[in-house]
């Protein structure tokens, strides 16, 4: 029996200081009308060897190509040590440190993340972290909404240039406890969320404005603008960001005057693998005096009876285990193991690393926009390229363009159709430092070929 | 066995009210409650000049077990908070009648029916 | 009195320095570094970075000897037995592991488009097929990432039902007095209004206070069946007549469900919608914190409601159908498709046992439960309902040791840390004074258990010989107890490198 290791001995010798004939007694005080009989639907049992056939022969079909695609996912070169040492077990099958002195690893890696992701974000203090980047822009307003005490009208603004995902994540989240979102256009020319876009609200009890940085696009945003914007409204500010990007951008905690307010984003780029989407996590970081209506886990350094220093979980008291109705939020988990190998990652690479990262996208994104806007039919929309991901307009419908690319075996980019029509024939492509000169010329030449093969629109 | 004054009011969620001159009144959780809260590591005060009706929640007490919400025994107008509570929460559990208390407020002309003796609030929550 | 053996799996006693006290200037993992450029020179000069962030600068191997020590500090499945109540703290197959890191499906973009996605979507389909089967419901939906996020989208598409049929005034939640702290959390989060009943003495939801509680405005009851007592909700199917006749619907929090698995299914209880953990019941990892997978199941009346992307098919492939495909739907709750890699772990587990092997699940479990209770009462502690079966969880209450010893149920926590068995859950519920939740789990070998019970004598023994032992353990832990107070009065969160 997979897993389960008592012998018939150990079996009937329980049963006896039990006190029952058989197993099946200790399932009586359930009514038999209830009790299942058979699991047609669940196919048989198959033995590791099995299993291991049938995956590989699963992830055969899906095969390895060759990804231009971003969208909020980036395939980065993750070092050998970040997982060598994330499943170990000590890591993976640890439970969450709720017995402190059980769990000194697991919390001396968050204060250490939250160290890091704060200095990162140039903001005073992190969070455990969350579940993903949308998730945690959702939490972001709702927090936004508890911090911003002058504010009543719950209304967030959310430019349009915002993930499409980050932006219907925040709605299905917090819409049933009376927020209002309202989309923010952006410039069609420059791709940019300007301050001609805000006019309707200059004048209005504004509780928010998220800026994302880079936005959807890959274009950067006139952060310092924006923030003196909203802040000259007594909104706050919730900062979206690429934590490869903050390498070389500058952090949220210095965006105009006084600097964002809430800081959230996805920490896949730190040494999470694209996985099929998850898991990931997501990062908040704020200013101290927002510490209390942060929502999350967050652990502390304190000493122990002998006065040593030790780590613990704290401000517990907001918490749904004990806040219960009144909690800042249910949520009852960290994104644990991502978490220790974004640590691991950003322990590793260093400021100097990921600046080197950073610069390596920057220059692989720009030499794929060249050698892509130099064939026919192949423009930049907006102009340069931001950080790593630039949206191109072709001729042509982009859907057969990209078909006909992954059946060559290459990712060509994300087809903007669906979520921004307006933009025409729109693809955003992305390039990292994991994709090489040759991948990008192998691109290069597999459109040149899929475009004067057909026929443009 | 809890600390109960007898020249207070109080009210069945635990607050204790003092009468000031003035008609100001001061408000502070019972010996009780901050013995059930343990240790408190923070408190949120009302912003003065906030309006308040009886029994809505106007401040957060909160310790490493519990955040709990503190209501307002009477309707009125806060006045002053004890800003000693920021940086010294524990006066509360060292002093809760003296150097704990949470607020000063002018109560409405209304008052209230609903509080209680030292010895009603005692037969709910004494030793 | 004899001292007790020091955990062997204890590393010497040593404190482990911060990562950023291995820094210096210079230093780094320079092999892992990109070559430089000066491609950021295309950067408008007032978004640009000014100041490098504070991040360590050490060695590959200092990093790696830094953090393989802090491992070495935790208690985890693989190292210690872990009866955490409510966890379900199983053995963690490494298989899972290995077939979810399979370089296809690590390296997987998830917007890949479906001709580069039909081994890992046959996956997914097929989960959901094989978890809609063992929980008896109609619709499952695999997105919400931990399960809190399935209750959010539980209540949610009670909400969202209610309001389809034109029914606004239907705001009330109602909870057991016993329920998990998520419970009422997540009604508030979803703009409901809690409203908890009774539990009885034998521990079963209180008929007769339900009655009175439900009405016009009642939107729903949230309830895990077994209940977090431990115990079997043995009128289960009054509760759910009760509440759907009062038009209402029922929502399964699948916490317990590994007490059931193969044995009952919420669905046939009448449950109108579940979430499940996939990290308890389906083996996936705990991983310190998560990542969590709370997949949740629904009946036929919620099916337009499901959260998306679930999986279809289209064209004879298979596909993430959207909000285009599910227009109720109560709407995106991820960035993309949820936590991929702890689904993958969690079909893989489910392929292993098979269907004979959900059924041992339930079995297995339920007798480790009873066997650990029926010793554990046999010793001299007392169960909190000791007139009903155990589950495949059970609680012991302290309360009498506390009041004639003044040891409590946390000294007896901590006190378990030194013999080497991480310890019960604690104070949950909070209905039972000074409570053990204890949950063995079916992988646990009788020998262990055994060994449990060894521990726990003993400590029942300390507890009349010398109860202020027990009150300052843990001794042979690499930190003693705590200060928390400290913790939350003078709050350190993040490292300064001046700080004393």
């Amino acid at each position: 029996m997979p897993f389960i290791p008592h012998t018939p001995r150990d079996v009937s010798e329980m049963l006896g200081t039990i006190g029952v004939p058989d197993i099946e007694s200790l399932f009586d005080e359930i009514p038999a009308a209830l009790r299942v009989r058979s699991l047609e639907g669940v196919p048989e049992g198959l033995n590791e060897q099995q299993l291991m056939q049938l995956m590989r022969a699963r992830a055969r079909m899906d095969g390895q190509p060759l990804c231009f695609m971003g969208a909020g996912a980036y395939d980065h070169y993750i070092p050998a040590a970040v997982w060598a040492i994330v499943t170990r077990g000590e890591f993976y099958s640890a439970y969450t440190p709720y017995q402190a002195e059980a769990s000194q690893g697991t919390l001396q890696t968050i204060y250490e993340y939250q160290s890091m992701i704060a200095a990162l974000t140039g903001m005073q203090v992190s969070n455990a972290s969350l579940y993903d980047g949308a998730t945690a822009v959702a939490e972001a307003c709702l927090m936004a909404v508890r911090a911003n005490r002058k504010s009543r009208s719950q209304r967030i603004l959310v430019p349009r240039s915002v993930h499409p995902s980050y932006r219907a994540v925040a709605r299905a989240t917090a819409s049933n406890q009376g927020l209002v979102f309202e989309d923010v256009r952006f410039d069609g020319a420059s791709g940019q969320t300007l301050l001609a876009g805000l006019v309707d609200w200059e004048k209005e009890d504004v509780t928010a404005l998220v800026i994302q940085q880079p936005n959807f696009f890959g274009r950067l945003e006139d952060v310092d603008a924006l923030t003196d914007w909203a802040h000259a409204r007594g909104a706050l500010v919730i900062a979206v960001v690429n934590p490869v990007s903050l390498a070389v951008l500058k952090p949220p905690g210095e965006w105009g005057a006084k600097g964002a307010d809430i800081v959230v984003g996805d920490g896949q780029p730190l040494g999470c693998p694209l996985a099929s989407g998850g898991p990931y996590f997501g990062f908040m970081t704020t200013r101290m005096e927002h510490v209390r209506q942060m929502p999350g886990r967050i652990v502390g350094r304190t000493v122990d009876l002998d006065g040593r220093p030790g780590f613990t979980l704290t401000l517990q008291a907001r918490e749904q285990h004990i806040r219960r109705g009144k909690a800042t939020s249910n949520i009852c988990t960290n994104q644990g193991l991502l978490m220790t190998a974004g640590t691991l990652y950003l322990s590793l690479m260093g400021a100097e690393g990921l600046e080197r990262v950073a610069k390596a996208c920057l220059q692989r994104s720009q030499q794929l926009v060249a050698a892509l806007t130099a064939l026919p039919g192949v423009r930049a929309l907006f102009g340069a390229p931001g950080f790593h991901e630039t949206v191109l307009q072709l001729d042509r419908p982009v859907a057969p363009v990209l078909a006909a690319l992954a059946a060559q075996g290459i990712q060509g980019g994300v087809d903007l159709a669906r979520h921004y029509p307006e933009l025409g024939h729109a693809l955003l492509v992305c390039a990292t430092e994991n994709r090489s000169s040759e991948d990008v010329a192998s691109y290069a030449n597999a459109l040149s070929t899929v475009l004067s093969g057909q026929r443009a629109a | 066995m809890s600390e109960i004054p007898g020249d207070l009011k109080y009210a069945r969620s635990h607050e204790w009210v003092r009468q000031l001159p003035d008609g100001i009144v001061e408000v502070g959780i019972s010996d009780h409650a901050q013995h059930a809260l343990g240790d408190l590591v923070f408190v949120e005060l009302p912003e003065p000049g906030r309006e308040l009706s009886e029994g809505e929640a106007c401040a957060v007490v909160e310790s490493v077990k519990a955040a709990s919400d503190v209501y307002a025994p009477l309707a009125g107008t806060v006045t002053v908070v004890n800003s000693q509570l920021q940086g010294a929460p524990e006066l509360i559990n060292q002093e809760p009648y003296a150097g704990g208390w949470l607020f000063r407020m002018k109560p409405n002309a209304a008052g209230s029916e609903s509080l209680l003796s030292a010895a009603d609030y005692a037969a709910i929550a004494g030793a | 009195m004899e001292q007790p053996q020091p955990n062997p799996l204890k590393p010497p006693a040593m404190r482990e320095p911060l990562i950023f006290d291995y820094s210096r200037p210079g230093r780094g993992a320079l092999g892992l570094w990109p070559a430089d450029s000066d491609a950021d020179a295309t950067l408008p000069a007032e978004l640009r970075r000014k100041q490098r962030p504070l991040l360590p600068e050490a060695s590959e191997l200092d990093v790696v000897r830094h953090y393989t020590r802090l491992s070495q500090l935790n208690f985890s499945i693989d190292t210690h037995f872990y009866p955490l109540g409510s966890c379900t703290m199983k053995y963690n197959p490494k298989a899972c592991n290995a077939a979810a890191m399979l370089p296809e499906f690590l390296g997987r973009h998830p917007l890949a488009p479906p001709e580069h996605s039909q081994g890992f979507l046959s996956c997914m389909a097929e989960l959901q097929d094989m978890l809609r089967e063992v929980t008896g419901m109609q619709g499952i939906a695999l997105s919400p990432m931990a399960g809190a996020h399935g209750e959010f989208a539980g209540v949610a598409m009670i909400r969202a039902y209610h309001r389809a049929r034109g029914d606004l005034g239907r705001n009330e939640i109602i909870v057991p007095e016993a329920a998990h702290g998520t419970n009422p959390a997540t009604a508030t989060m979803c703009g409901c209004v809690v409203r908890e009943v009774a539990v009885d003495a034998e521990g079963d939801v209180d008929l007769v206070a339900l009655r009175a509680a439900v009405g016009p405005k009642t939107a729903g009851i949230m309830l895990t069946n077994p209940s977090t007592l431990g115990v079997f909700e043995r009128r289960i199917e009054a509760v759910a007549r009760t509440v759907h006749e009062a038009g209402g619907l029922l929502y399964y929090d699948g916490a317990n469900l590994n007490a059931i698995l193969g044995k009952v299914r919420p669905g046939d209880m009448g449950f109108d919608v579940i979430h499940m953990n996939l990290h308890k019941t389906f083996s996936t990892p705990h991983g310190g914190g998560g990542p969590g997978a709370g997949a949740v199941g629904v009946s036929a009346r919620l099916l337009p409601f499901l959260p998306v992307p679930v999986v279809g098919r289209k064209d004879n492939r298979y596909v993430w159908l959207d909000e285009q495909d599910l227009p109720q739907s109560i709407g995106r709750l991820t960035g993309f498709n949820g936590n991929a890699g702890v689904l993958l772990r969690a079909y893989v587990y489910m392929r292993m046992l098979g269907r004979e092997g959900m059924h041992r699940v339930g079995e297995y479990a339920t007798l480790n439960a009873n066997y650990l209770s029926a010793r554990l009462q046999q010793l001299g502690y007392e169960a909190a309902y000791p007139t009903r079966r155990a589950s495949h969880e059970f609680i012991l209450t302290i309360k009498r040791l506390a009041a004639e010893r003044g040891v409590t149920a946390m000294d007896i926590a901590k006190r378990l840390l030194d013999f080497g068995f991480h310890a019960p859950t604690t104070y949950f519920p909070l209905l039972v004074p000074e409570c053990l939740l204890i949950e063995p789990t079916e992988t646990e070998s009788r020998e262990t258990l055994d060994a449990f019970c060894g521990a726990m004598a003993e400590i029942l023994r300390e507890s009349a010989d010398s109860a202020e032992t027990l009150k300052r353990a843990p001794y042979h832990m690499p930190v003693r107890r705590l200060d928390d107070v400290r913790a939350a009065r003078e709050l350190d969160l993040v490292y300064k490198p001046d700080a004393p």
